[in-house]
């Protein structure tokens, strides 16, 4: 299991190699990864299927609880064989649509990368590594929709959709810790099983929204959901990834995972039904208002997503067969109309469908697995779409909560989709031939295998619908927590409500289709001025105001005066940890007395030098004399023959003058800048801030609260560590995660030194 | 910073830089025992490396040093993050110890551990963030003058 998740990443390194090697054919290569994913995972179905959900262990960190565990269920494995399936398509189809494109090899590390965190947030049981993965595919998407980063536009996109997906991940981690405190587990399979009571909990309400914010951004649920339709200023490959298998389904993923733990909440109910509802009625009325074919489909994807939300939150028996169901067909539709778009697109040179026309003569086979698609997009038997639809409409009409306006929502979506589904399908390729800025061809095989194959196993599952009823669904279903047995799929469920309502939405949408020309743009009018107090502008609002604040805070805490950097730094330091202390444990007045002259001398040494640094104009002396209280301190370390410590702080302090001398060369002449008034003010900071680090220190070694571990390191120190020299070894074994995050932040902060020397050298230099 | 022209400092720095990288070396390598360790060791070499640059400037230190110093820090850290390696491969949790004892000649042995190899992680991120700064600074101040 690990290699599968990790395969992905390695491959994604030597991504350029290949493409260098490989040349126009690297997309078959690349393809040949998840290609064998699907297999493997494809393996691991008979398994599931009979014996239930597993968890792969790999301990990590098993003293802290941080494992890479993986849990391989019916839900997981149908969104794992959806990535790799859908992804094999996807990069076959980028090399032939970014054909000789000069950043190919830097698409390709991105692209896997993401493909490979996405199956990450899919397998993962452990909360920890699930967060890693989800923040990763906000990154990874970050890099992609801003892969064409000299256009304004897509840079701007993807920052806005890094903006959303990470601001809801801020809010999910917090839900995510809530949930495992309470749950008493760190782990999915360990949450899902927790007897501990998560929805009478005091915490539940704040868990569920944070939980609800980081999955609704993530998934462009209303009002979160602008980013995604900008989203699509990334290329087409990209686009049609994200829309069909990954990222936005991410959201959708976490929802159906923790719905057999916190599906009974009625708030959960409540809140996915409504922002599902309203989320896919949104979508599907948008998506009508626009001519660009990418941004139809961005939409109608808006509603697909809403509608599993929905689903989810309506959690009865039929809801999460639909949900299921309509899950796989939207991943195929849709992976196959996005790359279809990008067809139109590559081969015509415009994005406008009013533009096109008539191609279907020029471009048989895209006009024949468009079509396929879109009729399961809409909803048509005989195929996967039809099926998902009806099933929704069952599980609406029977929901628990907004039974009023659920099934108006839904019927609204439906004749939205559809509408769509015909923008998409019915104006390129027919009617009037109409000339486009290219003169069109068919596309060439790399592009034409995902949409057929995809457009294709929309049909096949269609009619033979015990394919996916007993692989996928049931297993879905399982894991979701309803019963594998129960479920039965059907082309044909008599005639009844939903039919009926899904012969409704299609006379409507016919009708609808028949004037779009003329209607869309008043549409897009009533659309534009919506937009004017839509979320969008309010994420703008949101935006300006944090620069506002951001520009007034640098104002007035960097000014630039050193001077006062210093003073806001000890003041509060000296406000916060003074009033805990004072609060705490109150003064602790007993002063120790030196026990040997030597010690007493070290320590008058130590004082006057202070003294001398802050009255000396001179400031070399200062920094000598600054130094002079390192050595002193050195001194004291081997006092206390404490070696290593005592070579440490000859040797930093030895380098710090160094530093210092370096940086004192460039600076002007000493002169008096402040006002007596100003220096009495830093007196009386500098003595309080000593006062505190005095009494804090005598605090610290008064105040016990634990036994001290140095005994135990002492005695462990042969025997575990296998040195003699304990401060070693606790610096490189008994706390070598420590010593690691602190060589990580030697390297920042080194880094950071680098860029202000640099950007300063360049300034002046230009 | 213009190298100092001082004839006793250049030739005293050809004696004493090899000198204290290998002083540097020894320390990491009895770290575990003796005092000394990486983060020591990283500091004894840089402060010979910036003895040199005192006495040569900085592009002779960078020839020297052949490759940027930023690149120790990231090879620093990779070399850190290696060390973990073994222990996951064995099964075992991150960041266990691994020893091998490594005979030498005269029927002695070393002890060579994941430890040590981290240790040298520690090592060259030192060297790296120190000549970091202080190549940077005194490049600033050449291109200042």
């Amino acid at each position: 299991m690990l290699p599968a998740v990790l395969s992905g990443f390695i491959l994604a390194l030597f991504a350029p190699l290949i493409c260098r090697v490989a040349g126009d054919r690297c997309g078959w290569v690349f393809a040949l990864l998840p290609a064998t994913l699907f297999v493997w995972f494809a393996g691991l179905l008979p398994d599931v299927m009979a014996n239930g959900a597993q968890v792969v262990r790999y301990p990590w960190f098993p003293a802290m609880d941080v494992n890479l565990d993986f849990l391989v269920d019916g839900l997981s494995l149908m969104f794992a064989l959806l990535i790799s399936g859908i992804g094999t398509f996807i990069l076959i189809y980028a090399g032939g649509y970014l054909k000789g494109h000069a950043f190919l090899g830097r698409f390709y590390v991105c692209m896997l990368s993401f493909m490979a965190s996405m199956l990450g947030v899919v397998l993962s049981d452990n909360l920890v590594t699930f967060f890693v993965f989800w923040e990763l595919t906000s990154i990874t998407s970050y890099l992609l929709i801003g892969f064409e980063h000299e256009d304004v536009k897509a840079r701007a996109s993807a920052l806005q959709g890094l903006f959303v997906t990470v601001a809801g991940g801020l809010a999910l981690m917090a839900g995510l810790i809530m949930l495992a405190t309470v749950a008493g587990s760190y782990s999915l399979s360990g949450v899902l099983a927790s007897e501990a009571d998560l929805i009478g909990h005091e915490w539940a309400v704040p868990m569920l929204l944070c939980i609800l914010a980081g999955a609704f951004t993530k998934s462009a649920q209303v009002p979160f959901h602008f980013w995604l339709p900008n989203a699509m200023a990334a290329p087409t490959p990209v686009s049609a990834f994200l829309h069909s298998a990954t990222m936005v389904k991410a959201g959708v993923y976490l929802l159906a995972r923790l719905n057999p733990a916190l599906g009974e909440a009625q708030l959960w109910t409540l809140l996915l039904s409504l922002f599902g509802g309203l989320t896919m009625f949104t979508g599907a009325f948008l998506a009508i208002t626009h001519t660009g074919a990418k941004k139809v489909l961005a939409y109608s994807t808006i509603m697909a997503l809403g509608t599993l939300v929905m689903l989810i939150g309506i959690g009865t028996h039929y809801a999460l067969v639909a949900f299921a169901t309509f899950l796989i067909a939207h991943s195929l539709y849709k992976g196959a109309l996005f790359m279809i778009a990008g067809i139109l697109d590559h081969e015509t040179g415009t994005k406008d469908v009013a533009e096109m026309g008539g191609l279907a003569r020029l471009m048989p086979v895209t006009a024949i697995a468009a079509a396929v698609a879109a009729l399961s997009l809409a909803g048509l038997p005989p195929l996967l779409g039809f099926v998902g639809k009806e099933l929704m409409f069952e599980a609406v009409l029977e929901a628990p909560a907004w039974q009023r306006l659920l099934p108006v929502l839904a019927v609204g979506a439906g004749i939205g989709v559809m509408v769509a589904a015909g923008i998409i399908a019915i104006k390129p390729f027919f009617g009037e031939r109409r000339e486009t800025p290219k003169h069109p061809h068919e596309a060439p095989l790399s592009m034409l295998a995902g949409p057929v194959v995809l457009a294709g196993l929309s049909l096949l599952f269609g009619v033979a619908l015990f394919i996916p009823e007993q692989t996928l669904v049931g297993p879905v279903v399982a894991s979701l927590g309803g019963v594998a047995q129960k479920v039965h799929l059907s082309l044909w469920h008599g005639v009844n409500l939903p039919l009926m309502l899904s012969l409704g939405c299609l006379l409507v949408a016919v009708v609808i289709l028949r004037f779009w020309s003329s209607l869309q743009p008043q549409l897009a009018i009533v659309r534009d001025g919506l937009g004017r107090f839509g979320p969008e502008a309010g994420y703008f609002r949101i935006m300006e105001w944090l620069t506002r604040i951001a520009t007034w805070q640098t104002r007035v805490l960097q000014n630039g005066t050193m001077g006062n950097y210093m003073i806001t730094l000890a003041l509060t330091t000296v406000g916060i940890t003074g009033f805990t202390l004072f609060t705490q444990y109150g003064l602790p007045l007993r002063l120790p007395v030196p026990d040997s002259g030597f010690a007493a001398g070290i320590a008058l040494l130590m004082v006057m030098s202070a003294f001398f640094a802050t009255s000396t104009i001179s400031r070399l002396g200062a920094v000598a004399a600054m130094s002079v209280v390192g050595f002193a301190v050195a001194l004291i370390f081997i006092l206390f023959s404490a070696p290593d410590l005592g070579i440490t702080q000859i040797l930093v302090e030895t380098l710090t003058v160094i530093l210092l001398v370096l940086v004192l060369f460039r600076l002007p002449g000493f002169t008096r800048m402040s006002s007596p008034l100003e220096r009495g003010r830093d007196i009386i900071v500098a003595v309080l801030f000593g006062s505190l680090m005095t009494v804090l220190i005598l605090a610290a070694t008064e105040v016990q609260f634990f036994d001290p571990i140095s005994a135990e390191h002492v005695a462990r120190s042969v025997s575990d560590g296998h040195g003699r020299n304990i401060v070693n070894v606790i610096l490189v074994d008994f706390r070598a995660l420590d010593t690691l995050g602190e060589i990580f932040v030697l390297a920042l902060a080194a880094t950071g030194v680098y860029s202000m020397i640099r950007f300063k050298a360049e300034e002046q230099s230009a | 910073m213009k190298e100092a022209n001082t004839l006793i400092l250049r030739t005293a720095a050809l004696f004493l830089v090899p000198m204290q990288l290998l002083f540097s070396v020894f320390l990491l390598l009895r770290g575990h025992d003796e005092p000394g360790g990486g983060f020591i060791a990283g500091l004894v070499a840089s402060g010979a490396v910036v003895l040199f640059l005192f006495s040569y400037g900085v592009s002779a230190t960078r020839e020297l040093l052949r490759v940027d110093p930023r690149d120790f820090l990231g090879v620093g850290l990779l070399i850190g993050l290696a060390s973990i390696v073994p222990s996951l491969v064995l099964g075992q949790p991150a960041m266990t110890a691994q020893w091998w004892a490594i005979p030498l000649p005269g029927g002695d042995y070393y002890k060579f551990s994941t430890p040590l190899i981290f240790d040298v992680g520690v090592y060259l991120t030192v060297i790296g963030s120190i000549l970091t700064m202080v190549v940077g600074l005194s490049e600033s101040e050449e291109s200042d003058a």
